[in-house]
């Protein structure tokens, strides 16, 4: 029965918001203490499934029952290891020589984490302002699209370049989050359609440019591969050639994410915004053209991808790009997004943890655990992240929103009548 | 069947929302459940119904003590509810609705709805009144919809009923049908709890009242007690339910609504030819059987309504095809009659929407940042003046009372430099000390000059504030007539009696 909520008051006639508002606002509300839990439990189902996959955790439970502390051994040790080969392909690698090499694999998850924190930016901005932005991938194309096609023939110095380069995959990415954003506002199509829907367009028109020569195909090149970033359009490695993973599109993505903090949580914009995603009626009956916002909103969220998408291609992946440059970055933002509340800060941190684990999950794999276990682990986190219940269910955690907005109320009341 | 509580206690962590609750309901009663919102009458009737179990005490049914662990065991055991909520499947018609959780079926497992078409027929003959088993729900009126709640509560032989704030969604029409339902019902011997915060009902149709506040039983009362000791009882002190107002002072210019027509989106007019002046320092009051037209005219003098035809002029500066926003920074003040849909961001907190129609003022932007400093004072002021009961700016709206969020809406709107109030509903949902406190305000904002158009379906708030009423019946007016019109011409005037029969 939905009447099981507490009602100290239920007096307006409200009608309920639609079900996926109400379920997106709920994995936006949950606090950081579940955060930790989701991961606290992806790491135990992650540990289970590494232990169930090992070889040698197979072999010694064949004869479990003469010997039962050989698996418990061969537990630990397959656990235990595939956790610290994780931190150390992701933090600190005690074993490399020197301190330079010992701290590289930190400078490789920032590096991982540069695009997935951009690009979760713009999914989070967006679902902030209420819009289910899944075209964070065709955004990502039209970057690199705007980018390649304008400025990569371009002979210019670095100091016009790289910003240019960098302003072109913005403006691309702008724009097609922006289209989305138009169309929803004209004709009030849902964004989700036009965002997945705008996803295949971008991907096949990037598709057909790099494959014709004279528009993106490498010159002298009959394979589907753009010319490759030219050198004064290359994020310059922050801390020098020892860590070639960390350049300054790390920074930038930093800058990007404080200016998202300020625009959500401290200007007027985002003030509407807010109010536009929250409660749209209320929005429109307060004088927000509500409209104008998601336009707004998608503009930004496209923005941020296309920074995202100058990240690989300014600093991963100068070789060329080919219709994967986004390697899967634009669905991965969905879930750094989820994982970091739709927060700024707390996208940056989710960001971080998704490229730590890209970084351990390469000496994971050298421990011979397959990298899906590192997947799977994703996955479980947003899953339980996703899914406030299952998480409250399994650790017992009663309180709803429901009946801390309840108790609350009936605290202020108490104290009113008091006063 | 007898229905008896004893020793109710609920607790929800460290608040208590039923302290000790005795309550004893004899058959071929009806008894009144008073009390404000947020006093416990949902938590105690959500224990009766099996949905919270209590922390202490025990329910009796016949002197024999009852154990539900969920609605189910409530239902069988003949308790029924008529939620406040209704608890129907839009999609699913009439019948189905009555049928749905114990349901019959044929041999085959076919759903057997002769039977459930049979007894919404037999169930609607003994009341009167005529509903088609075949109709789906959410066709239906709100109020006929009421009555297939009550029809699918005695479906299951219920002998004790519990009706959930029946009347917060029906007029005044559906009001008085509904009461002449539970004095039948009563008259038959069933057993009937009414929960309510409307005073007038309780008197006319309860036997016993039983006033809670704050959790717990405060007394008991005839229903030959007055308004003031209900109301009294209730809020815990005096409380004055008559607004005091001068005769209006009038000043020229103010509102014209000249032969204003309004379309709805699907092209239906709402809105009929409908012209009336507000001049500065008067009340207008829109009366109505709510859904005659008078949502979609405060929609098109605020902008929000997409197609509007005719005039609308404040002080002679045309609205027709305005935005909201340049509506709303000429000077008037919006009240939504819907707060929670349209009035609030529910989880923004006091201070941001109480500049919510404000963002981009220089009071409180600065190069597109907002200034916190100069906002959080601004609110706290507020929060004083407008004595909105909250912990402090930073609370969340959504999780105020009724009443207090509707002061928060009211702050927002009257701490501008105002043309012209537009306040639709005011008070509805809000408990009877913010309804004393908002029906203040209404008058000083009239008092200061200010032409106010206040849209109610309830005609003791209509009688209470306007200097002249409009009436409205589909779409158009009926007739203007003055604030001291008798409540009966009125109610024949919201049936569409013109005004000279209805005087009459």
């Amino acid at each position: 029965m939905s009447d099981a909520v507490p009602q100290a008051d239920h007096n307006s006639a409200v009608p309920s918001p639609p079900r996926a508002n109400a379920i997106l606002k709920e994995i936006l509300r949950g606090s950081a203490v579940t955060t930790i839990l989701a991961l606290l439990l992806a790491m135990i189902v992650g540990g289970v499934l590494i232990a169930a996959t090992s070889e040698d955790v197979r072999e010694s439970a064949a004869y479990f029952f003469s010997r039962p502390g050989d698996t418990f051994a061969a537990i630990w040790h397959s656990v235990y290891g595939g956790y610290e080969a994780l931190f150390r392909g992701a933090i600190f690698n005690p074993k490399a020589n020197g301190f330079v090499a010992q701290i590289r694999p930190l400078t490789n998850s920032l590096g991982f984490a540069a695009p997935l924190i951009a690009a979760g930016l713009g999914v989070a901005l967006a679902f902030r302002v209420g819009l289910f932005n899944i075209g964070a991938r065709g955004q990502m194309l039209m970057g690199v699209l705007f980018a390649g096609l304008l400025t990569f023939s371009l002979d210019l110095p670095m100091w016009l370049h790289l910003p240019l380069a960098l302003a072109a995959g913005i403006l691309g990415g702008a724009l097609w989050g922006g289209l989305a954003g138009l169309i929803k506002a004209r004709t009030g199509a849902h964004e989700v359609i036009l965002t997945i829907m705008l996803n295949y367009v971008a991907l096949y028109l990037l598709m057909w440019m790099i494959r014709t020569p004279g528009l993106l195909q490498k010159p002298g090149s009959n394979q589907p591969i753009s010319d490759v970033t030219p050198e004064s359009a290359q994020f310059p490695e922050l801390f020098g050639p020892s860590f070639p993973l960390l350049d300054w599109g790390f920074v930038i993505v930093l800058i990007a994410t404080a200016f998202v903090w300020w625009l959500l949580e401290r200007s007027s914009l985002g003030m509407r915004m807010r109010a536009v995603g929250e409660n749209p009626h209320a929005a429109r009956a307060a004088g927000i053209g509500v409209e104008r916002v998601y336009v707004y909103a998608m503009l930004f969220a496209g923005g941020l991808a296309g920074l995202a998408a100058m990240n690989q291609v300014q600093g991963a992946v100068t070789t060329g790009f080919t219709s994967t440059i986004d390697a899967g970055i634009g669905f991965d933002a969905i879930t750094v997004a989820l994982l970091g509340r739709s927060r700024a800060w707390g996208t940056l941190a989710a960001g971080l943890l998704f490229g730590a684990m890209k970084a351990g999950s390469f000496s994971m794999q050298a421990q011979g655990i397959p990298v899906d276990i590192v997947l799977v682990v994703q996955s479980l986190v947003v899953l339980f992240i996703a899914a406030p219940p299952l998480l409250r269910a399994v650790f017992f955690l009663p309180r709803t929103d429901v009946e801390k907005a309840a108790r609350m109320r009936a605290k202020a009341a108490k104290k009113a009548v008091v006063a | 069947m007898k229905l008896e509580l004893r020793g109710i206690t609920k607790r929800f962590g460290g608040l208590v929302a039923n302290n000790r609750i005795d309550l004893v309901v004899e058959p071929g009663q009806i008894h009144a459940l008073l009390g404000e919102n947020g006093a416990g009458k949902s938590t105690l009737m959500n224990v009766l119904y099996g949905l919270y179990q209590a922390d202490e005490g025990e329910i009796l049914l016949d002197d024999t003590v009852q154990h539900f662990r969920g609605p189910g065991d409530a239902m069988a055991a003949g308790i029924g509810m008529v939620h406040q909520h209704f608890m129907l499947v839009p999609v699913f018609t009439v019948a189905e609705n009555v049928m749905l959780g114990h349901e019959s079926t044929s041999r085959l497992g076919a759903l057997d709805l002769a039977k459930a078409r049979e007894h919404v027929r037999s169930v609607a003959a003994r009341f009167g009144f005529d509903i088609d088993p075949d109709a789906v729900v959410g066709d239906l009126p709100v109020g006929v919809q009421q009555r297939v709640e009550i029809i699918k509560a005695l479906s299951r032989d219920a002998r004790v009923l519990v009706f959930d704030e029946p009347t917060a969604v029906l007029t005044p029409q559906e009001t008085d049908e509904l009461m002449g339902i539970m004095r039948q019902l009563r008259d038959e011997g069933t057993a009937i709890v009414f929960i309510t915060h409307k005073l007038r009902e309780v008197r006319e149709v309860a036997d016993k009242i039983t006033v809670i506040r704050l959790g717990s039983v405060v007394g008991e009362a005839s229903p030959s007690a007055t308004n003031a000791e209900l109301a009294a009882l209730m809020v815990g002190r005096a409380v004055e339910l008559t607004v005091q107002k001068q005769a209006p002072q009038l000043r020229d210019g103010g509102l014209q609504v000249r032969d204003l027509r309004v379309l709805s989106a699907k092209g239906e007019i709402v809105v009929d030819h409908v012209s009336f002046d507000v001049r500065p320092g008067e009340v207008l009051a829109v009366a109505g059987v709510q859904g005659n037209g008078q949502t979609e005219l405060v929609e098109a003098i605020v902008g929000l309504a997409p197609k509007v035809e005719g005039s609308i002029r404040l002080d002679g500066t045309e609205l027709v095809g305005k935005s909201v926003r340049a509506i709303l920074d000429s000077g008037v003040g919006f009240v939504p009659e819907d707060r929670s849909e349209d009035g609030l961001v529910g989880t923004f907190s006091v201070a941001e929407n109480l500049i919510l129609d404000r963002s981009t003022d220089p009071l409180f932007s600065n190069a597109g940042t907002i200034k916190r400093q100069a906002l959080d004072s601004f609110a706290r002021a507020r929060i004083q003046e407008y004595d909105i009961r909250t912990q402090g700016p930073d609370t969340a709206a959504g999780t105020l009372s009724g009443g207090n969020q509707q002061k928060v809406v009211i702050a927002r709107e009257m701490s501008r430099e105002l043309k012209l109030l537009v306040a639709a509903q005011p008070t509805r949902g809000v408990d009877v000390g913010s309804i004393e406190f908002i029906h203040k305000r209404i008058v000083e904002t009239r008092d200061s000059g200010v032409p106010v158009v206040v849209v109610s379906t309830e005609l003791d708030e209509v009688a209470a504030l306007a200097d002249r009423i409009a009436v409205m019946y589909r779409g158009g007016i009926v007739g203007i007539v003055p604030g001291d019109t008798p409540r009966e011409t009125l109610g024949l005037m919201m049936a569409g009696v013109p005004e000279t029969e209805a005087a009459a």
